[in-house]
């Protein structure tokens, strides 16, 4: 399938039904994953606050699943030279750094009550800053690169140096965190899940990474879009 | 000798020629060491507990101010491409310069980081630790940040740029360094860290020239 | 050892431009191509697709030696000497130090480097830092390189420009014994070249 939609034609006509209705799914999954973690029970522990992990966790989901689209859409472009790919690869970055930054921030709020602090280096925020960091430099270097050929191999290589060394950060990170476990007032990983959670978790999180689909769809089709408008000015000057 | 020899010699030279270059390398350790009582109080209590890990911070952040001399200067005076024209492909060229780097300034760092770390207060027994780690570690930083330094060619932008891109792929080497140092200085296990800090080194040493070449090929079409 | 190069339907886009298309081409030993055309027509970009660094969007480039055809990388990095805009000479080291470094990097054993130098008259500034030297005498020094280590294909951008008429007809004379020793050359230039040559015209 993946093969039949790098033909650019038949992407756009693909996505053109799509992302509308991935949109419309993700807006029910998350409504309803809201709507079933208010419904549930208040933690033990944490009281109301335990609501803010539906917002949360599935962004923090939505943005490691991005960086590996990242990665996957890069590998390809250079692979195969596919144009629509480093598209893809060039819309999924700011929606990653987005997602993650989401995580980061509804991170902090819901850290806040729990733990005292509006910010702890746990494994996950800090793996989450990690990705939110290498986000950051993937956009940083399309930026500064003015040939538009070279911008794209040059970060995609850099996307897949960030994506062989997202599980070593990912492994690095949660290490660190046993390593240094006696000195912390928390649990490594956070709380247990308790099983009440796990249906509006699951819904939020199916909803948010629909979410991410949609919305990559749509900035991909309007990076094929600027790129084809750039390209008929620069003919009708050079005409 | 042989072509990687006679590049590593050159590279080397290159290196410590225009400006001393472990000389800079170590006055920026220096003046980044003594940062940190600076802002954050001298109070030896204090400072013995992050002395460790700070001087490797430092160390770290002294490693990326060559960076972007690696490439960039051969790109600017055509030196990258008759470079690519030599008896040497260049992943052997990439692994060359980042050697001769290492060399250059990240073992004169090494052997001065402990020398920081117990002027921060860190034990006198924790040196070696502290020179072993820095010495594996600036090798992990020399050729991830040769990684950088390469895919930030083409922008001609270097500095802060290659910084951004490269320091959360360090996060790996400044955890596992930063541990077995800690754990040393704790009378903890500390060889578990220092196995993976040197494995990361190594997977380093052998992965990254081949993203450099491919970085460099980019910057050179 | 190069005998022949050859481009078949090589067509080169840079940017969103096409610079050309369906490019044929042959060099055999001795022969000699001008490469002409106005400025942005794409002559650095054609020795640049017969150096390796840009991938051609069509067509094929093959080397040959007297055997049959050579695998391209092997050619470029054992046979091919090129000399574009830059000198490629750090500002810091002496003349000598890097014409050294040069030629022992392209695979002579660095005894060729004295005659060189004269041959190309900087043997007494050889001695100099790059950064105290002309530009002139900068591009001799690079010049030198052919020399100190010899290689087959020459592939010259603009090579000539900051060289004196005096030079340029010295250089010539270089050119045409490389030639008559079986050597190839793909030279662009505003100027016509100091030896005989064939002229390829592009943006025409």
């Amino acid at each position: 399938m993946i093969a039949a939609l790098a033909n650019p034609h038949r992407f756009m006509a693909f996505s053109r039904w799509a992302a509308p209705i991935l949109g419309a799914l993700a807006a029910i999954l998350i409504c309803a994953g809201l709507a079933l973690g208010f419904a549930a029970p208040p933690d033990y522990q944490q009281g109301e606050t335990v609501r803010i992990m539906f917002i949360h966790v599935p962004a923090a989901w939505a943005a490691m699943i991005a960086y590996g689209c990242l990665g996957i859409a890069s590998f390809s472009y250079l692979v195969f030279r596919h144009a629509l790919a480093d598209a893809a690869a060039k819309a999924a970055a700011p929606l990653g750094a987005a997602f993650t930054l989401m995580a980061l921030v509804t991170g902090s709020f819901w850290g806040r009550p729990m733990w005292g602090a509006w910010w702890v280096w746990d494994a996950r925020l800090t793996s989450v800053l990690a990705l939110f960091l290498l986000f950051v430099g993937y956009i940083a270097l399309r930026a500064a690169i003015d040939d538009e050929a070279k911008a794209a191999r040059a970060a995609a290589i850099l996307a897949l140096v960030g994506l062989i060394n997202l599980p070593i950060i990912k492994f690095s990170v949660d290490w660190w965190n046993t390593l240094h476990q006696g000195e912390s007032i928390f649990r490594a990983g956070g709380p247990t899940l308790a099983p009440v959670y796990l249906a509006p978790l699951a819904l939020a999180g199916f909803g948010y990474i629909a979410a991410f689909a949609s919305l990559w769809l749509v900035r991909t089709r309007a990076e094929v879009w600027r790129r084809r408008s750039a390209n008929l000015a620069l003919q009708a000057a050079t005409r | 000798m042989t072509t990687a020899g006679l590049l590593f010699r050159r590279e080397l030279a290159l290196a410590w020629g225009g400006g001393g270059g472990p000389l800079m390398a170590l006055a920026f350790l220096a003046a980044v060491t003594a940062a940190l009582p600076l802002t954050a109080g001298p109070s030896p209590a204090g400072l013995a507990g992050v002395a460790g890990g700070a001087t490797f911070v430092s160390l770290a952040l002294s490693s990326l101010l060559s960076l972007d001399r690696l490439f960039e200067r051969d790109l600017e005076d055509g030196s990258l491409e008759l470079l690519a024209l030599g008896p040497l492909p260049l992943e052997g060229v990439a692994a060359v310069k980042c050697a001769a780097q290492w060399t250059a300034t990240g073992a004169p760092l090494a052997l001065a980081a402990p020398i920081a770390a117990v002027a921060l207060g860190a034990p006198i027994l924790a040196a070696p630790i502290i020179a072993a780690v820095s010495a594996l570690g600036g090798l992990a930083f020399a050729f991830v940040g040769g990684a950088g330094a390469a895919v930030a060619l083409a922008s001609r932008r270097g500095g802060v740029l290659i910084a951004v891109i490269v320091l959360p792929l360090l996060i790996p080497p400044m955890i596992f360094g930063g541990a077995a140092i800690w754990a040393f200085t704790e009378k903890l296990p500390w060889t578990t860290s220092f196995a993976l800090l040197a494995a990361y080194s190594l997977a380093a040493l052998g992965l990254a020239p081949f993203a450099m070449a491919a970085a460099c090929k980019n910057a050179l079409s | 050892m190069i005998t022949a190069l050859r481009l078949r339907s090589v067509g080169v886009r840079r940017g969103e431009r096409l610079l050309f298309d369906g490019l044929d081409l042959d060099l055999g030993g001795g022969d000699a191509v001008a490469l002409v055309g106005p400025n942005g027509s794409g002559k650095t970009s054609l020795l640049r697709v017969v150096a390796g660094f840009i991938a051609p969007l069509c067509g094929a480039v093959t080397f040959e030696d007297g055997k049959g055809p050579v695998e391209p990388a092997e050619a470029r990095r054992a046979d091919c000497h090129m000399v574009g805009h830059q000198d490629g000479l750090k500002a810091g080291r002496t003349a000598r130090e890097e014409l050294r470094f040069w030629s022992l990097w392209t695979g002579s054993d660095g005894r060729g480097v004295a005659a060189a130098a004269e041959r190309l008259g900087v043997e007494r500034i050889l001695d100099l830092e790059v950064r105290q030297l002309s530009a002139g005498q900068r591009r001799r020094v690079a010049l030198a390189r052919l020399i100190a280590a010899p290689r087959s294909l020459w592939l010259l951008d603009e090579a000539l420009a900051p060289l004196d008429a005096a030079c340029r007809a010295l250089f010539g004379e270089i050119m045409t014994g490389h030639l008559q020793a079986g050597g190839l050359i793909l030279a662009a230039a505003h100027d016509p070249l100091p030896t005989p040559a064939r002229r390829l015209e592009l943006g025409a």
